[in-house]
């Protein structure tokens, strides 16, 4: 042992402060460049018109739109399945060999690169079954890229629960599926809720999975059906830096702070839901 | 008249053996106290009245249990578990309101009329003697409750759905002396509608309370007999032994 504890605690101490500003600066410095930059362009008319002048001025409204759309659907699709999923490896599904590598697949889904799911999308979706390069496949897309993050915190959220909840609703004479039905998923739900938040996050930030399955690259109108291509915020942005010459520093910022504005609020109401649900719990 | 009668019992936890031959019978409308150490089995028996075993993937038993003469493997869970309650060590509160605590059985058996379903909640509530105590704030969250008053309105939940039998496994475990008293006035009342098998780890509890007691001992059931003959005169000197307290 150190000679000197107090030295010895003020170098540790010393040294994870460090550690802790070298995350934090960098991030806290792109926020402050992306308000700085994007913030003269965001006003009420970059919100809501459509782009003007090869997307070098007027607003982002059919991008704002289309993310929103894929968002949407995204969790329409990707909520009900995963939920359902989580319940039946959590509740259901016997403890073998099948059960436990299955969990592991879905755990190890998570970190795979969204441009291979991008890839899937696009040979499932727009080619085999025919939607093309649609709302429909981009949304399909990114719920198969957001399940495995919805199931994974819907799992945790209902194994939370105690045990002796549901063994005070069985030995009442309750059902299997009342038990499930009226204990572990009420006090499951902030973290499915919160999970599912995290994944819209997610979904609303990617640009690999719509790049081949829905984004347009300029689509001056509000698509009509899911049938339709979309236009959407990380595409639009990552178009108007590399593929579209003289666009003014601000739009490209004001499009990055939409964005960032969009995935973080996300976040927060994530973190207000968990917060509130967390005052009321009672165990 | 004979409730439960179990028969040459064999059961095991994955290679454990937590009950070995067991064969005995529990009359209606007694208090059986049933007493031994740790992991003497006394939860694994309890656990074979309502099925509750069988939960666990690694069970597996020989023998038969069987409720007024029905092998209960034959009876579906859910209604052997209306008419079987259990009153768990802990006071287990639903994250639930107290009214809501003693309406869930009722509800999770179909009960939808308001007003039957709140009858029965102070029905069961003044059973289990503590109405008084909470009829001002059923609207609360149970876990406001003192833990005494949480465990009798977790034996008031139990009531309120018709239960025959009420299983308790060390309800008193977990409660200071003066809730201990109440808890146990309570069981001495119920027993003239129902039939209880109280396990505890109190030898003096066993004998206050029950009408005959069972002696368990690594999973074997070592003896059986009326609690006063038990605690004067125990045929056996490994009773003898645990109730004047050498062991466990
Ligand atoms: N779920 C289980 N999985 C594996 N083994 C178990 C399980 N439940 C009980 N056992 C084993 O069965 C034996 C009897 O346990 P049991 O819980 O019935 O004892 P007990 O008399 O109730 O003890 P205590 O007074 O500590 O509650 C023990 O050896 C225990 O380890
Ligand atoms: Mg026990």
């Amino acid at each position: 042992m150190s000679k000197h504890p107090l030295r010895t605690q003020k170098i540790a101490f010393f040294l994870l402060l460090v550690a802790t500003l070298l995350i934090v600066v960098p991030v806290g410095l792109i926020v402050v460049v992306i308000i700085q930059k994007g913030w003269p362009a965001v006003n009420w008319q970059f919100l809501s018109e459509m782009p003007r002048q090869g997307m070098r001025a007027g607003g982002i409204f059919p991008a704002i739109v289309g993310t929103l759309y894929l968002v949407t659907g995204a969790i329409l699709f990707a909520l009900p399945i995963g939920l359902l999923a989580a319940v039946y490896l959590s509740e259901y599904a016997k403890d073998n060999i099948l059960t436990r590598s299955i969990k592991l697949a879905i755990v190890n889904l998570a970190g795979v690169p969204s441009v291979v799911y991008g890839l899937f999308g696009l040979a499932l979706f727009v080619v085999f079954f025919k939607f093309g390069a649609s709302i429909l496949s981009g949304s399909l897309t990114l719920g198969i890229m957001i399940l495995p993050l919805i199931i994974t915190a819907s799992r945790e959220a209902l194994e939370a629960v105690p045990y002796s909840f549901r063994e005070v609703s069985l030995s009442l004479g309750a059902s299997k599926w009342q038990t499930i039905r009226h204990i572990v998923l009420p006090n499951a739900i902030p973290g499915i809720i919160t999970g599912t938040i995290l994944g819209l996050g997610r979904a609303a930030g990617e640009t690999a999975p719509i790049l081949f399955t829905v984004a347009a690259f300029y689509l001056p109108r509000l698509p009509q059906s899911v049938f339709d291509q979309a236009m959407a915020l990380p595409y639009h942005l990552y178009v108007i830096s590399t593929q579209v010459p003289n666009v003014d520093e601000k739009v490209r910022y004001g499009t990055a702070l939409v964005l960032l504005s969009m995935v973080l609020f996300m976040n927060l109401v994530a973190i207000i839901i968990r917060y509130r649900f967390r005052k009321k719990k009672k165990w | 008249m004979v409730k439960f009668s179990v028969e040459a019992l064999d059961i095991w936890f994955g290679k454990t053996q937590a009950l070995k031959h067991v064969t005995m019978s529990v009359r209606e409308k007694e208090i059986l106290s049933v007493i031994g150490p740790s992991n003497s089995g006394k939860t694994s028996f309890l656990r074979m009245l309502n099925r509750f075993n069988e939960e666990n993937p690694e069970f597996r038993m020989s023998g038969v249990v069987s409720m007024d003469g029905r092998d209960v493997r034959k009876i579906d869970r859910e209604t052997l578990r209306r008419k079987i309650g259990m009153v768990f060590a802990l006071p287990l509160p639903l994250p639930l309101s107290i009214f809501d605590n003693v309406a869930y059985g009722p509800r999770m058996h179909g009960e939808r009329d308001n007003r039957r379903v709140a009858q029965i909640v102070e029905r069961s509530l003044k059973q289990a003697f503590i109405w008084d105590e909470v009829k001002d704030r059923l609207h609360e969250s149970a876990f406001k409750l003192s833990g005494g008053q949480q465990q009798r309105l977790c034996i008031g939940r139990t009531l309120a759905v018709g239960p025959e039998v009420i299983l308790f496994d060390e309800p008193c475990s977990g409660l200071d002396p003066i809730s201990t008293a109440k808890v146990e006035e309570t069981m001495m009342i119920l027993k003239k509608d129902y039939t209880i098998i109280l396990v505890t780890n109190n030898v003096k509890q066993a004998a206050r309370v029950g009408d005959r007691t069972a002696f368990f001992l690594s999973g074997e059931l070592v003896e059986l007999d009326a609690t006063d003959k038990m605690f004067t005169a125990p045929s056996d000197k490994r009773t003898d032994d645990y109730i004047r307290g050498k062991f466990g």
